[in-house]
């Protein structure tokens, strides 16, 4: 097998990394001359972008959220009887 | 310095001033209120236990971080030696002649035209979220960090003790199965 010829794994592998900005340009060549002989991962490039975007638009990271008040009483119930 | 600058503990305090901080520390990793929870009570139970190894170097809830620390990665441990329990479909055949070819029924197929329009309702944010919850633990861990979370890759590796090709694979196969799920449940019907 030539080391540039990538089978399929390795082809969509290297396409998820590109959508963190983390594949190389080596990679990304590799993937391009894959995708003349391949149009399956390169239709699931084309709908990892829009998984990509869709992931973006849903991103909630900073949401904040708090303990409610009987969640910390029975913390702190915890705590008492642990300590003894 | 003097002894004035040193920092001291207050256990008693420790849920009014720290409980939520350390609560969402650990949901943004662990995204499991209730194995959150259950993390920072045992943060607590283990810094009540560790008391007199507190130096007073760095303040109260740094100290307490790093402890939580230690836990979220013993959990992470546990459930990633939860081997062959839900362990994510393959996509690709692993060995013989056709080695890292498509799994036929796994092959991609062709989206409605309006996929690139329709992404913004509500609903499709629903089966997203219903997608990644079906994700294996770990995989849903990893790639919620990276992709929800913007967590750097090296923060991600030494947090929870795993390489960078091994973050690949598993946000790879993560991916492959997000995608299959969305074909599944939302773009072909």
């Amino acid at each position: 097998m030539s080391k540039f010829k990538l089978t399929c794994d390795e082809a969509t592998t290297i396409c998820d990394k590109s959508q963190y900005g983390k594949a190389t340009i080596v990679e990304i060549i590799k993937l391009r001359f894959h995708f003349l002989g391949c149009k399956i991962c390169a239709l699931y490039t084309k709908q990892n972008t829009i998984l990509s975007r869709l992931l973006n638009l849903n991103k909630g990271g900073t949401t904040i959220c708090s303990m409610t008040e009987e969640e910390k009483a029975l913390m702190r119930k915890n705590m008492e009887n642990f300590k003894e | 310095m003097t002894t004035d600058t040193k920092h001291t503990l207050n256990p008693d305090k420790w849920i009014d001033l720290h409980a939520d901080y350390l609560y969402n520390y650990t949901i943004s990793r662990v995204s499991k209120s209730e194995v959150s929870k259950d993390l920072v009570q045992e943060t607590f139970f283990a810094g009540l236990k560790a008391m007199k190894n507190f130096e007073g170097k760095a303040s109260e809830r740094t100290w307490l971080i790093a402890i939580l620390k230690r836990k979220i990665i013993d959990y992470y441990r546990k459930i990633n030696s939860n081997k062959g329990k839900a362990e994510v479909r393959m996509n690709f055949y692993n060995d013989g002649e056709n080695e890292g070819d498509w799994i036929e029924e796994r092959v991609p197929q062709t989206w409605g035209s309006d996929a690139d329009k329709a992404i913004e309702t509500e609903e499709l944010g629903a089966t997203l979220a219903a997608c990644i919850e079906k994700l294996p633990e770990k995989y849903a861990l990893v790639f919620k960090m990276k992709t929800m979370q913007d967590f750097d890759t090296e923060e991600i590796c030494k947090e929870l003790d795993i390489t960078s090709s091994n973050l690949w694979v598993i946000i790879h196969r993560a991916r492959t199965q997000l995608r299959k799920c969305m074909e599944d449940n939302w773009f072909v019907k």
